[in-house]
């Protein structure tokens, strides 16, 4: 804005001073600029100029550019929506810089202030285009194709034909059969008799480009806004699901909860998912993939709320489960040790199975086991565990296989206070060992506990005992509820529709001129203009142009001084090389073609008469 | 699940390497055709000047001294110039800027229209035979041959599509490449593509095998959908089409300065470019391959967001390869509209099909191989 306002105030303001020595009458103009340019200072001038730059297709085209620059920072850095952990990870890895990244919204790009910006102006700048062009669109379908141009030999695409006298085809019939053809090729057609001895016609079609157009953009803005009510109603959440366990959608079922802005609790509808068993199987086939798993299978038993029937289903990667409204996606499996731990007065403090945290290759995962309920002292176990296990020379215990050959438990134990009675929350993969006195460690007099399935281990000191009892599935699942996404999909399939209508349909208007010659024959000129781009319009003149003269019996070639797409007939056909030229056509069209064609009249020249034959 | 089969595994590498090996020699015939017929073009072009004195020389006087009256359209060989001039003048002409619109007025110059400018601008096969051409094209097709029977027996090997893995990709997606091209080159003339088109396979098909090379194997159960057929097959497909409007662009962007300089009465330094067509038909072929590439990663990014939703539970979360695809969506976007806007057709839009491409590429191998992601396991 102040590109244009500015330069506009100095020269006012410079122009007094300087003004009154060079004469009242500069001054009076200098005055008059002055006084007209204010207006245009107001504030509703400057927003209209606004308005105007941030819809016109070269702030668009930036907008659009912007963004594809803006949204690639978020491929760059970690995204707090993706994985708020490794974000914070980032930040403590780099002291330098991770918090100014983080103070420019470099982890949450396409939330943040900058992103929102482009793509907001982006749209409005849309809606600003799309608005008045589908107001403009809705008046050219309404209104008569435009006047006929003087000179059809400017258009694009020139041709012209002549009926001799002999086939009583007057001018006023000629084009009548010619409104014929065309209306029946699609166009909408207006015939001017009022032009007297010279009827014409304008033809156009195509107006559904325009819609396609409109379409595209507008449905462009119906995906943005499926979106953001997918964001205000939509909820998801995630759960891990022993085999055996129950999941009921309930605020308190889900072990993480996202809601949406809007989201309340009331919309859960309270169905039930169990998980049976679950299957995995792992590639034993191909000597390179050994081991890779090639697929996940989940029964599961599911009922739409509480006094529904049951029903058995299968749960699987790229097949999700619907229900209530939501749809259960299996994410990730793992392996859950079940185990029995006594405590010193040698009750059962606690019983069942631990989700075992994947860490590594073939299942090698991490397990945590915090036993509050153990007296006299409480107990807190942490170690991995291995589905197949092998020990390295190095004593180093890794899994050969992700599959159950040889599963083992190998421990370390730590008794005290677990801190879980203080109320503060804490996360259940990890153990937090500050406040612990270690009982048994790979580095201690006691060593390590290692466990194969049925075996059992006694604490030293009499602190209890740890049984390894055997081994079971989890699955993890998300659950997703997203209102917009079926409008989103709609939204995008119209806006392919729309584009490719605008990218195929073309808009072409023809317009036919005929006149009566000296001699009697009749003569025919059409002209053809594309709006846009269409590189089949030489093929649409060719076709229009055998209808013309099939439905008038005459010879459909082009005779060779025409056959350039803008052959301006009449000319001499000794000058026939320069319409060879392609460059012609874009001069005749583009810049004065008077020079390219000197017969201006066609229908009094002497095309195809009897004398311009001789000339050849 | 189809069981896998490992000798037709081995089958198909023996294939990927007769493949190579084919287009190899495919590329030095193409070279030939290149240095050849911008030798002989040299000599007919010499001839003509010779005979008509300098028509250059005059051509350019002319169009200087009617830059005012806005017809510098005298000879083919500033041709790119004039469409230039009528780009900055178009809009005096009627309605919306039409006359800057190339329109199929454009296709009807010959052969031989001008000095410097030999090449058919309608892309259309010249009468004249180009023997090495021939060649090369015979050639192209053997090895297409061979690498439609290695893609094939890796399909039947692995007992699914052959795209599951990089190597796969890179396979196959060069396979898509030279078939696009030969399907093209039925309608078309564009042979003086084929270094290119020829060159990039081999450099996929090396990679493929030196730094990619995956055992057949079965897939990841992420990967196990029939989205996986119909999403990576149209992104395959799309890409090369992108691949041959890279090439154009960029072939667009030297002619155009060579014609500047032709008309500038300038020397011609780049005579092989005397085969390529003028950088306005090398502009609109491009406009209409990418607007068919763009339809085409349209509907990768609208099945891929359909198959994140089915696989992920969301079909849009900004992940990397989701990301890169958006923005090559976008910068494409941004070309079809630069077309349509004064003053950003030509060689700005080149550049920006230029760039898309340079997208894709990326996206292709920096974020499959170094970007943590969803899409991750299909890398390696």
């Amino acid at each position: 804005m102040s590109e244009r306002v500015k330069p506009t105030k100095k020269s006012s303001g410079a122009g007094g001073p300087q003004g009154t020595p060079e004469g009242p009458r500069q001054d009076h103009v200098k005055a008059a600029k002055a006084d007209a340019a204010l207006p245009a200072l107001g504030i509703l001038g400057m927003l209209r100029w606004a308005w105007t730059q941030l819809t016109s297709m070269r702030t668009a085209l930036f907008l659009l550019l912007l963004l594809a620059v803006a949204a690639v920072p978020g491929s760059l850095f970690p995204q707090r929506p993706a994985n708020p952990s490794v974000v914070t990870q980032y930040i403590k890895d780099h002291p330098d810089y991770g918090k100014i990244l983080d103070s420019l919204q470099l982890y949450d790009v396409y939330s943040s202030a900058w992103f929102s910006a482009i793509y907001i102006l982006l749209f409005i700048s849309l809606i600003g285009c799309v608005v008045p062009r589908a107001i403009a669109h809705y008046r050219a379908m309404r209104s008569q194709p435009p006047r006929t141009p003087k000179r059809l030999s400017r258009l694009p695409e020139y041709g012209t034909l002549v009926v001799p006298a002999e086939a009583g085809v007057p001018a006023s019939d000629a084009i009548e059969d010619a409104a014929a053809l065309l209306k029946k090729r699609g166009y909408r057609v207006e015939v001017r008799h009022d032009d007297g001895a010279r009827p014409s016609l304008g033809a156009e079609r195509g107006f559904l480009k325009e819609v396609g157009n409109l379409v595209f953009h507008t449905s462009l803005i119906g995906v943005l806004v499926s979106v953001a009510v997918g964001g205000l109603f939509g909820y998801s959440g995630q759960r891990i699901l022993v085999e055996g366990d129950t999941f009921v959608n309930t605020l308190v079922g889900y072990d993480q909860f996202t809601p949406g802005t809007n989201f309340q609790s009331s919309q859960l509808q309270p169905y039930s998912i169990q998980l049976d068993k679950f299957q995995a199987t792992f590639d034993r086939e191909s000597k390179g993939k050994f081991g890779q798993p090639i697929d996940f299978t989940a029964d599961v038993t599911t009922k739409e709320n509480p006094g529904a029937p049951a029903k058995k289903e299968v749960l699987k990667v790229n097949d999700p489960v619907t229900l209530g409204g939501t749809s259960i996606y299996l994410t990730g499996n793992g392996y859950a040790p079940v185990v029995t731990v006594r405590d010193g007065k040698g009750n059962i403090a606690m019983q069942g199975p631990v989700v075992a945290k994947l860490q590594g290759e073939n299942y090698y995962s991490s397990v945590v086991i915090k036993v509050p309920d153990a007296k006299p002292e409480q107990l807190g176990f942490a170690g991995f565990f291995l589905p197949t296990a092998f020990v390295t020379d190095k004593g180093i215990s890794f899994s050969g296989d992700p599959d159950l050959i040889n599963p083992q438990l190998s421990l370390n134990s730590y008794y005290g206070d677990l801190g879980l009675d203080k109320g503060a929350p804490q996360n259940v993969f990890e153990l937090d060992v500050k406040d612990l006195k270690p009982l048994n460690g790979r580095d201690l007099a006691a060593g390590g506990i290692t466990l194969a399935p049925g075996s059992t281990y006694t604490l030293p000191d009499g602190k209890g005992s740890i049984s390894f009892d055997g081994v079971k599935k989890y699955i993890g699942v998300d659950i997703h509820h997203n209102p917009g996404q079926l409008s989103a999909l709609i939204f995008a399939l119209l806006a392919v529709a729309g584009l490719v209508v605008s990218l195929y349909v073309n808009r072409r208007r023809v317009w036919v001129r005929t006149g009566t010659h000296e001699d009697g024959r009749t003569m025919v000129e059409y002209g053809l203009l594309t709006r846009g781009e269409d590189h089949r319009l030489a093929g649409e003149a060719v076709a229009i142009r055998g209808l013309l003269a099939g439905a008038w019996g005459l010879d459909t070639q082009i005779p060779p001084s025409e056959r350039a797409d803008n052959g301006p007939a009449g000319t001499d056909p000794a000058d026939a090389s320069v319409h060879t030229d392609p460059v012609d056509a874009s001069a005749a069209s583009g810049a004065d073609a008077s020079a390219a064609t000197p017969s201006e009249d066609f229908i009094q020249s002497t095309a195809g008469s009897p004398e311009s034959k001789k000339d050849q | 699940m189809f069981p896998i089969n490992e000798t037709m595994g081995q089958y198909s590498e023996l294939f990927m390497l007769l493949a190579a090996g084919t287009y190899t020699v495919a590329f030095i015939a193409f070279a030939w055709d290149l240095a050849k017929s911008s030798k002989a073009l040299r000599t007919v072009d010499l001839k003509a000047a010779a005979a008509a004195g300098t028509p250059d020389a005059a051509a350019s006087d002319g169009a200087a001294a009617d830059a005012g009256a806005k017809v510098p359209v005298a000879a083919g060989s500033v041709r790119g110039a004039a469409a230039d001039a009528d780009r900055v003048a178009g809009h005096l002409a009627g309605p919306a800027g039409r006359a800057e619109r190339p329109s199929s007025s454009v296709s009807a110059g010959g052969p031989g229209s001008g000095a410097g400018q030999t090449a058919n601008a309608s892309m259309e096969y010249a009468a004249e035979r180009r023997v090495p051409a021939r060649v090369a094209v015979a050639l192209t097709v053997l090895g297409a041959a061979i690498h439609a029977a290695g893609v094939l027996t890796r399909a039947v090997g692995a007992g699914r599509v052959p795209w599951g893995n990089m190597y796969e990709f890179l396979t196959t997606g060069a396979f898509v490449a030279v078939a696009v091209f030969l399907v093209v080159l039925i309608r078309r003339d564009l042979r003086f593509l084929g270094t290119f088109v020829v060159g990039l396979v081999i450099i996929m098909l090396v990679a493929a095998s030196v730094a990619y090379w995956t055992p057949v194997g079965h897939l990841v159960p992420a990967l196990q959908s029939y989205w996986l057929v119909i999403h990576v097959s149209i992104a395959v497909l799309s890409s090369a089409l992108f691949t041959l409007t890279f090439a154009m662009s960029a072939l667009q962007l030297v002619q155009s300065h060579r014609q500047k300089t032709l008309a500038a009465g300038g020397e011609d330094k780049l005579g092989f470019m005397r085969l390529v067509p003028s950088a306005l038909s090398l502009e609109n072929l491009s406009y209409r391959i990418n607007a068919i590439a763009f339809i085409g990663w349209t509907f990768t990014l609208m099945f891929g967001a359909i198959w994140a939703e089915k696989a992920w539970g969301r079909f849009w979360g900004w992940d990397t390869k989701e990301v890169w695809t958006f923005v090559i969506w976008v910068v494409y976007a941004g070309y079809l509209h630069a077309r349509a806007t004064r003053g950003w057709t030509g060689t700005r839009a080149a550049w920006l099909s230029i760039v898309g491409y340079l997208c894709v590429v990326f996206n292709f191998t920096i974020v499959n191989q170094f970007f943590n992601g969803l899409h991750s396991y299909s890398g390696l």
